[in-house]
């Protein structure tokens, strides 16, 4: 399972806008590079990342192999109301990885 | 007639028999490379044939980075975020990677804000352009040049 760091602020004022930060360990392996022996090595990199609050979409990412290891995204949305914010990474090789933060909305 | 070859006629063909090998070698060892006008195609094919603007966009690139392994990207769009008007995509495309796609960002009313950032990898010094798509389906573009000394994509794997 990778590891994933989720910035949220915890508690907001109805109406603002907060930051959201994302970082998933992922080696991002682009499928251009060789080993020594000359062999390509099989890309394997995230596809997709998508952010949902209380169950509605707000922002999704398509990731292609030129973003770098360790996908690092910056995004932003209005706190509407208390809930928890779902983010979900997919990707090649059957890669999934699911995060969740809650956010307290006054 | 005596025929000598001279130490100068010797290193010319010499010479240019090594650079004609080095030159294979490094057209056989380069991956491919995308040029602006495969950039050009594949803007083409997520955007469609509307007309691209420059202006209301930002990228925010460093103009100088020694790895292009993490490049720090950040767009901005400027745009109210409402209903009615705002951001719906932000695409962003290279010309000298091995694929010129990045990074496609999907966004909306509920973004507030038209921000976004991220680390992309560059294979060289290049120019990097975003595109936006807004909510009237108008586009509207920035590019931004970057020196890279480091590339991304070319060390030796494991």
């Amino acid at each position: 399972m990778a590891s994933a760091l989720i910035n949220v602020p915890a508690r907001a004022k109805r109406g603002e806008v907060i930051e959201i930060k994302t970082l998933i360990s992922h080696t991002m392996e682009t499928g251009f590079r060789r080993t020594q022996l000359g062999a390509v090595i099989p890309r394997d990199i995230i596809r997709r990342f998508v952010c949902t609050y209380n169950g509605t979409e707000v922002f999704r990412a398509d990731l292609h192999p030129a973003i770098s290891a360790n996908p690092f995204i910056v995004f932003s949305t209005v706190a509407i109301e208390s809930g928890t914010l779902v983010f979900s990474w997919t990707g090649d090789n059957g890669f999934s990885a699911t995060e969740s933060a809650k956010i307290s909305v006054e | 007639m005596e025929r000598r070859t001279s130490r100068r006629d010797f290193l010319k063909t010499a010479g240019g028999i090594a650079a004609g090998l080095g030159l294979g070698a490094v057209i056989t060892v380069e991956p491919a490379r995308a040029t602006p006008a495969e950039m050009a195609e594949a803007i083409r094919k997520v955007v469609g044939s509307a007309r691209v603007t420059p202006g209301k966009v930002t990228l925010d690139l460093p103009p100088l980075i020694e790895n292009g392994n993490a490049v720090p990207l950040t767009v901005t769009v400027e745009s109210p975020m409402t209903e009615a008007q705002h951001v719906r995509a932000v695409h962003v495309f290279t010309e000298k990677n091995p694929q010129p796609n990045v990074v496609s960002f999907h966004l909306g009313p509920r973004a507030g804000r038209a921000r976004v950032a991220t680390r992309i990898r560059l294979a060289d010094s290049q120019n990097v352009v975003a595109i936006c798509e807004l909510s009237d389906g108008s586009l509207w573009s920035d590019t931004a040049g970057i020196v890279v000394t480091l590339a991304a994509c070319l060390e030796d794997g494991i």
